[in-house]
């Protein structure tokens, strides 16, 4: 599978990714600047944490005009993957790929720290390598990650298993101080409900090796790797 | 011509900024503040726009751009020597 990292101006988390994938996975990847109209031969189209122009206007309101996004829009609606962390989860919640808002976080600090998420639907293209129930541990770092919608659109996002990763404590239990930021149900991952665009708030390119702390996050991009 | 487009949270959504300025103002003991909002203004200075032609236009770069409409509500007004021409 090639994957391509889709960098804006601001992105931080792009580097990270990439060396995950290249240096870490041995896949083939690749960076897509913002501005181009093609995405290449890719597989995969990841949207990189970060703070996409400097998060001017509202977290990912800007980089939604990106030239790069309409491919990254139509390449969704052909099925292709797409994968959105942190800022890229905003993005994707910008576009409409992907249903509700981001909200400044309950406590209104920055919030960067390691949080467990547990896999709440283990059959997606995005983690099928875990178990149903698996808790990652897997850090966070966002200061507008408190996930909005509303009622109807949640029930509709739990009844069709679309909420993929929730914020619980140590003991996988999905109770309010574990859920850091104050997000609607806990919700730290959602799909779409065609199964092919993800957006979770942890980072795993920063969990994906031991030194680092965890290797949980790798889970996510072995499950791209192996899907199919 | 120039207008003020004012954005700011719907009801049914949580302003935590708001709530924390609310917070502070009883701390100050202004008790009689009820509730606070946090919303955002943009002043825009358009050009060769008749006014009908920015009644059209505003709504649509609010609702396109300035807002997310799934948790925001925007209004605004034209702002011209003298007089001030409120829109919803």
């Amino acid at each position: 599978m090639k994957f391509g990292v889709v960098v804006f101006p601001g992105s931080n988390c792009d580097h990270d990714t990439l060396f995950i994938l290249q240096k870490v996975l041995c896949q083939e990847a690749t960076f897509l600047w913002h501005k181009d109209h093609d995405l290449g031969r890719v597989g995969c189209v990841i949207l990189p944490g970060g703070f996409s122009y400097g998060d001017y206007l509202r977290a990912g309101a800007i980089a939604k005009f990106s030239p790069l996004i309409e491919e990254v829009r139509e390449f969704a609606e052909r099925g292709g993957l797409v994968l959105g962390i942190c800022n890229g989860f905003q993005i994707l919640l910008e576009l409409g790929l992907l249903p509700g808002a981001m909200l400044r976080n309950k406590n209104l600090k920055f919030l960067c720290q390691h949080v467990h998420v547990r896999v709440e639907n283990a059959r997606t293209a995005f983690t099928h390598r875990a178990r149903p129930g698996q808790l990652l541990r897997i850090p966070i770092a966002h200061f507008d990650g408190n996930y909005y919608a509303p009622a109807e659109t949640l029930h509709r996002l739990e009844a069709s298993n679309q909420v993929v990763l929730r914020y619980v404590d140590e003991n996988g239990e999905a109770t309010e101080p574990a859920n850091v930021n104050g997000s609607a149900s806990n919700i730290a991952g959602l799909i779409n409900a065609k199964g092919n665009v993800l957006g979770m708030m942890p980072h795993p390119e920063r969990a994906s090796e031991a030194v680092l702390g965890s290797r949980d996050g790798r889970l996510i991009f072995e499950s791209i790797i192996l899907w199919r | 011509m120039k207008v003020r487009i004012l954005v700011s949270f719907k009801e049914s959504v949580l302003d935590p900024q708001g709530q924390t300025v609310k917070n502070a103002l009883h701390t100050l003991g202004y008790d009689f503040i009820k509730d606070v909002r946090q919303g955002k203004v943009f002043e825009v200075e358009l050009q060769g726009l008749s006014e009908d032609q920015a009644q059209k236009v505003i709504p649509e770069i609010a609702d396109k751009v300035l807002a997310n409409p799934i948790i925001e509500k925007f209004s605004w007004e034209v702002l011209s020597e003298g007089k001030k021409v409120s829109r919803n």
